[in-house]
């Protein structure tokens, strides 16, 4: 109790401190509260959200009556034709659907340029990760076969200064156009046609269509790289005396009509606003035409949450599709979840009984559809990987989205396709003239948010509770930990309550000091062992020709031989001896600078990639809490204590990456075909987006001392 | 001739000198720097790419202001510019209001009309003054305001230091007192247009201005108004006065009957036109105080190529087909009015085609016979302009909100090939550049960055620049400058130039409005002066007549802006100052409630009552919970004499009745229902 420690007859000490005093005091009772609060919170979080509204007033999306009509959509089945009809034949070099759907783009009066890319391999660095995409990287191994052609069509606003440009993308596949790819061309090419003859145009409209050939990602950042950070020199020319044949230009320009106008030369209006991504695939709905919206771009960035409102609010309100965000499909059918939300619904109803004005119950499906949403969510941002074509202008400070259309049934009556043309069209074309009606960039609405249906979103300063709460107990404890250190320690006779006491006091400053530098020296080696472990891969990956599996074994052996090594070098032991009082002093000291150390990296995780943090605070918290060391506990044969070890043991082995990956694949896909391999596949899969998750990853395993 | 009006003159003179006055009228040049005199044109150009060029000129002389003649009286000369050419000593202005961007790939980059009135979008203003050089700031500034007034925009921005700039020899020959400022932002409208027009002595009432129907020319896909003034008469020359030459520069696109013509795959055939169909309107009369009153139609040297090309097959040269019919049809177009002349362009630099230049007369035509000129295509052809020897792009590099880079980037569009054979026997043949840029001082060029490429390979800067002059930004002063002049060898095929930049902050209350679109970098201007855009026509009585030709025949340098450029800078978020208030109130209040605190408490009664408190050992819960109670109740609360029975007595009660009145409340919100 509190009286114990203030029973000195003193002055009283201030109100805050005193607060502080009592909370290192019930450490125990209040980390286990703060964790619960702090889960229930994020398990909440489904019924905090709040409905979406458009913020900026100048948007005024679907004011405006749809230009688009039927000639347009035959327009679309025009190119659809000749782009099939060009599949079925034999020819199909590849750049015949280019040149065609240049053709197309110049009989519209639009500026026309091929832009040529190398696809670069996947080149890991540890030290880029948050650094800008850089032009003056790696660009050794180009292959000269391998490239790819960009065909980009720009319409110039009729009065507009040329200052801003709206972009377009449809990645295709130049090899195969599948009949959802070319349906996705015509609709940008209807939208494009229709484009040239508005008047009210006040931005540039760039059409991309990218080659997907190597990866729809691939080819959309190399466009945004050249049109970013060209390279002026001699690269180009080096590139055409290395590859005297892929001289594609010529190639195109022979025997064709728009010969004269199509340019050599990159083309560029001005600075981008908004980039819309269009996909269609064919045929997987059930119950009506749908769009699905993918938003996440790296390291969890996300676009303003404005452009997802007007896509959205022109979608249902003026298309009729039901707009769908992506969602984890396993978690709809839990059970835990489902009784959950029905828990939540009853305590809904009993409150709005109490008070018609509260109104926080929603029905349980949409809970566990808002759980489903939000977790996925949290899983793409934590992951940092991109889920679209869309994440490569996220990094240029762009806003996208990828819209993908899918339609009910397969697109093979024509009225029917027909009428899927015109709602897709209309829609976007109602998204081009709701952002060009923009004069300012998008600034209004929210940045960070997560999303629990397409027109439902938690913001940051809800989601940042749960976090807030979870992380919470970290410090108490710590300094708690750090406190009973001194008191179990005999050597001191006065019993200091708070470590701001003890710093004071001059006498014993010198050995207390030299302790709590063991330990961190100990935490210190620990972390940077995992930064090895971490870095590892970058020269592992530098082995020519290895599989997942021998490079992942290689991996976990080096990493297991640099803790020794690095023990050594720095000259700590390891070694326990009989559990001995200043033996277990030592491993508190030990356990309240892991805690510290871990709740810094928390709290600055959660700044740069706020859902990486809140899932790493979801484990890591538990396991920093329980972790006891294994010697002590198995001594004292109690049932409590072993069931402690058992929970350290579970935590610990979720805790370890590549087990709780396999755990977690498991549940999710169920346990059948996982390889070793796969772990390193995924690991690889994240650094090539120099993911933040994966530094993440590597100080995960320092946490385990 | 005689029955010209000039209702001010005396009566006697208008009795007894008609003769005369008919001979000044059209007289040699002496006589006419006497006396005011105005005159219209209208150039019609169709444009490779289905456009119209319409450039409406009008040029309005005033005699030579003796020193004597203070107050004078204009009769067609406007007044207020006179006023302002005296008040502020203008040698020469010109002041250019633009909507849209001149294309220079499709409507050409060579000709007189694309290098001077080819302007970059928004409000563009220089001015050379007669006056020292510490006057010249202030007569800008005045100037600024005085256009602002007239013409009705926000020219007056220009006023501040941080927006114009003094270049002093890549702009304009002529230099030393000149400055230069831009308003990319400025939007465009009819309320500039109208001021223009009051200047004409016909208004738009009648003569060519007629047909500047608002919504027509508004509707086009550029649209720049331009008033340009010089005033020789300070430089010592008094044989002549003020000259205010008024053009408007429209393109538009003619509507095309079948729609379906658009998307046909072959070759298009050019929309037909005529005057009432592009403009809405016809000309019916000519401004009876205009000299001249002409219409031109222009055909460009490429359509002439293509026509003599097909020609070339009947045996006669179209051109020199005197029969009337010869004129109006030939296989590609036919002219629904006979012209009055053909002139002949003569010593084209470019190519081995010259242009054709048709002359309508409007003073033949009348209310009951208004002249609506139409020319209907028949057969598809395509042909190019003449582009200057570089086209220029600018853009911006990088990305974030921390730094960045400008880059200049010029391609060959392979017209030096044909100066390489005329230059080459000098020796070494060399392409000058001149590039003049002005750059804002919140963005902060880093001017020893210059990088210059040429033909993808990087250069030292001192091989290509010739010539530079750079004066840096001074935050919140006065924006950087920059002058080049570059030489490249002749054969060039592309260069490119590169300038870092960092970004500035800015004072929050510095930020325009819509701060959050970004900020402009005004268009930088490349000109070339070794090539001059003249067009020489076969020399005719009617040359002499016409100030647009001659005009045209006018040695200026090649000249063609880049685009605007848009930098996003860091912007704040703008109701941060309602939250700094926040938060000072709250540590104020803070502050003070702790220093209020530190003042009332008496330290003596407080160790007192510690010492009371430590001698009864009381739990503190029980005693909380007693306070609060006593709280509740609103009693004064009284240290409890048995702590321990009475306090878990009181909590006992008190949980009894927060849980009557609890149930009490949900009972009847229950049944209130």
């Amino acid at each position: 109790m509190a009286e114990s420690e203030a029973e000195v007859p003193k002055a009283k000490p201030r109100p805050i401190v005193r607060l502080g005093i009592f909370l290192i005091s019930h450490s125990c009772l209040f980390s286990v509260i703060c964790c619960t609060a702090g889960v229930l919170t994020l398990l909440l979080l489904p019924v905090l959200a709040k409905n979406t509204y458009i913020s900026e007033n100048a948007l005024m999306p679907g004011s405006a009556n749809p230009m688009f009509s039927s000639q347009e959509v035959s327009e679309a089945n025009r190119l659809v034709k000749s782009l099939t009809s060009l599949d079925s034949k034999p020819v199909g070099s590849g750049i015949e659907s280019q040149r065609l759907i240049a053709e197309y783009m110049s009989d519209l009066g639009a500026e026309i340029s091929y832009h040529k890319f190398y696809p670069r391999s996947n080149q890991f660095h540890p030290l880029h990760f948050f650094s800008y995409p850089d032009s003056g990287s790696t660009r050794e191994n180009v292959s000269c076969i391998s490239h790819g052609l960009n065909t980009v069509g720009i319409i110039r606003a009729p009065r507009g200064d040329g200052k801003e440009a709206i972009v377009l993308v449809t990645p295709y596949n130049s090899l195969k156009v599948g009949p959802g790819e070319a349906l996705s061309l015509g609709i940008a090419y209807s939208v494009f046609s229709l484009l040239t003859q508005v008047t009210w145009l006040a931005k540039d409209i760039i059409w991309l269509v990218a080659d997907s050939r190597y990866g729809e990602y691939a080819a959309v950042n190399a466009w945004l790289r050249d049109y970013h950070m060209p390279v002026f020199s001699g690269l180009s020319a080096l590139k055409a005396e290395i590859c005297p044949v892929s001289n594609v230009h010529n190639e195109l320009k022979e025997n064709s009509v728009t010969e004269r106008k199509i340019n050599d030369g990159f083309r560029r209006a001005g600075t981008m606003a908004t980039a819309l991504v269009i996909k269609v695939t064919d045929g997987s709905e059930h119950f009506e035409d749908s769009l699905s919206i993918y938003a996440e771009a790296s390291n969890g960035q996300m676009p303003n949450l404005d452009l997802i409102n007007i896509v959205n609010y022109l979608a249902v309100h003026r298309q009729g599709l039901r707009v769908k965000v992506e969602k984890m499909r396993s978690l709809i059918n839990c059970k835990w979840l489902k009784i959950l939300g029905e828990i939540l619904q009853s305590l809904g109803h009993v409150a709005k009984s109490l008070n018609p004005q509260w109104k926080f119950g929603i029905p349980a499906k949409d809970y566990v559809e808002g759980a489903a949403t939000l977790a996925s969510s949290l899983y793409y941002q934590a992951l940092g990987v991109p889920t679209g074509p869309h994440g490569a202008f996220r990094d240029y400070e762009i806003d996208a989205i990828t819209m993908e259309i899918s339609s009910r049934v397969a697109l093979n009556n024509k009225a029917r396709k027909n009428d899927f043309l015109l709602r897709g069209g209309r829609l976007i074309e109602g998204v081009i003239r709701t952002v060009n009606n923009l004069l300012e960039k998008f600034h209004q609405s929210f940045f960070l948010y997560l999303l629990t249906s397409p027109s439902k979103f938690v913001s940051v300063g809800v989601y940042m509770i749960a976090f807030a709460l979870l992380v919470a107990s970290l410090p108490v404890v710590a300094a708690s930990l750090y406190a009973d250190a001194h008191k179990v320690d005999p050597s001191f006779g006065i019993d200091k309550s708070t470590p701001q006491a003890s710093a004071t006091d001059e006498l014993s400053i010198t050995p207390r000091s030299c302790k709590w530098l063991n330990a961190a020296k100990k935490v210190f080696l620990v972390h940077l062992w995992g930064a090895v472990v971490s870095f590892l891969p970058y020269f592992i990956c530098q082995i020519p020709s290895c599989t997942p599996t021998t490079s992942f074994v290689v991996w976990v052996l080096l990493s297991s031989f640099s803790l020794p090594i690095l023990s050594l070098i720095l000259g700590s032991s390891f070694s326990y001896g009989r559990p001995s009082q200043p033996q277990k002093r030592d491993w508190t000291l030990l356990k309240s600078v892991t805690i510290s150390a871990a709740f810094i990296g928390l709290c600055l995780m959660s700044v740069i990639n706020f859902a990486t943090a809140e899932i790493g605070a979801l484990l890591m918290v538990p396991m920093c809490l329980m972790a006891q060391p294994l010697k002590l506990d198995i001594r004292s044969r109690k049932l409590r204590k072993f069931l402690r070890v058992a929970c350290n043991l579970a935590l610990g082995f979720l805790g370890f990456p590549p087990a709780g990956f396999f755990v977690l694949k498991g549940a999710f896909e169920g346990f059948g075909g996982i390889t070793v391999g796969d772990f390193w596949s995924w690991l690889e899969s994240i650094w090539s987006w120099s993911s933040a998750t994966y530094l993440y990853i590597g100080w995960f395993e320092r946490t385990r001392s | 001739m005689a029955h010209l009006p000039r209702p001010t003159l005396s009566l006697f003179l208008v009795l007894s000198l008609q003769i005369i006055f008919s001979a000044i009228a059209f007289g040699s040049d002496f006589q006419e720097s006497d006396e005011e005199e105005f005159s219209e044109e209208l150039l019609l150009r169709p444009l490779p790419d289905r456009k119209v060029l319409a450039h409406f000129h009008f040029e309005s002389r005033a005699p030579p202001s003796l020193s004597d003649s203070h107050g004078r009286h204009h009769h067609l000369f406007p007044k207020a510019i006179a006023q302002l050419v005296q008040k502020f000593r203008v040698k020469e202005m010109e002041l250019s209001f633009t909507q849209g961007r001149w294309n220079y790939d499709r409507w050409g980059g060579f000709d007189p009309i694309s290098s001077s009135n080819a302007k970059p979008p928004g409000v563009e203003l220089w001015a050379a003054f007669d006056v020292p050089q510490y006057l010249v700031d202030a007569s800008w500034k005045n100037l600024t305001h005085t256009l602002s007034g007239l013409f009705c925009a926000s020219i007056n921005f220009l006023e501040s230091s941080t927006t114009y700039s003094a270049p002093e020899w890549s702009f304009h020959p002529s230099s030393g007192s000149l400055r230069y400022g831009t308003l990319p932002r400025e939007a465009v409208c009819t309320e500039n247009l109208t001021p223009w027009l009051k200047l004409l002595p016909c208004r738009d009432k009648a003569g060519l201005s007629v047909l500047m129907d608002r919504p027509s020319i508004y509707r086009g896909f550029y649209h720049s108004q331009q008033l340009r003034l010089t005033s020789p008469e300070f430089e010592g020359r008094l044989e002549s006065g003020i000259v205010l030459k008024q053009t408007l520069t429209v393109v538009l696109q003619p509507d095309s009957q079948g729609a379906s013509n658009t998307y046909s795959s072959e070759t298009k055939l050019q929309p037909s036109w005529s005057l009432s169909s592009i403009f809405g309107r016809k000309v019916t009369s000519r401004c009876v105080l205009a000299k001249s009153s002409n219409i031109y139609l222009q055909l460009e040297g490429g359509l002439v190529t293509e026509l003599e090309n097909v020609r070339k097959e009947n045996v006669i040269s179209w051109i020199d087909n005197v029969g009337s019919e010869g004129w109006r049809t030939n296989p590609f177009f036919d002219l629904s009015v006979n012209p009055d002349s053909v002139l002949r362009e003569v010593n084209s630099l470019h190519g081995s085609s010259s242009s054709v230049l048709y002359e309508y007369s409007v003073a033949k035509y009348s209310d009951s016979r208004p002249f609506d000129l139409g020319l209907k295509w028949k057969s598809p052809v395509v042909w190019s302009c003449p582009q200057a020897p570089l086209h220029a792009s600018r853009f911006l590099m990088g990305s974030g909100n921390e730094r960045g880079a400008i880059a200049i980037s010029l391609i060959s569009t392979g017209l030096n090939e044909h100066f390489l054979g005329a230059n080459i026997v000098e020796g070494s043949c060399k392409l000058e550049v001149d590039i003049f840029q002005v750059v804002p001082w919140y963005v902060k060029v880093y001017y020893h960055t210059l990088r210059v490429f040429v033909n993808g390979q990087p250069q030292a800067v001192t091989d290509v620049v010739e010539k530079m002059r750079v004066s840096p930004s001074e935050d919140k002063v006065s924006p950087g400058v920059m002058e080049l002049v570059l030489k490249f060898p002749c054969d060039v095929k592309s260069a490119a130039l590169t300038l870092e930049f960092d970004k500035g902050f800015l004072h929050i209350d510095e930020y325009p409005p819509d701060a959050n679109q970004g900020f402009d970098i005004p268009s930088a201007i490349i000109s070339f002066p070794n090539f001059h855009a003249r067009t020489h026509y076969f020399e005719d009585s009617s040359l002499k007549r016409s100030p647009m030709l001659s005009k045209f025949q006018e040695k200026s340098r090649v000249r063609s802006y880049s685009e605007v450029l848009l930098v996003p800078l860091t912007t704040p978020d703008f109701s941060m100052p309602y939250n700094v208030i926040t938060i000072t109130c709250t540590a104020f209040a803070l502050y003070f409630g702790s220093l209020l605190n530190v003042l009332r408490r008496r330290v003596g009664e407080e160790e007192r009552f510690l010492k009371n408190r430590a001698a009864k050992k009381a739990g503190r819960l029980a005693q909380l919970l007693s306070m609060l109670s006593a709280k509740i109740r609103g009693k004064k609360w009284e240290h409890p004499q048995s702590p321990s029975a009475s306090s878990s007595f009181i909590s006992l009660k008190l949980i009894v009745k927060v849980v009557l009145v609890t149930g009490i409340a949900i009972a009847w919100q229950y049944y209130s229902q």
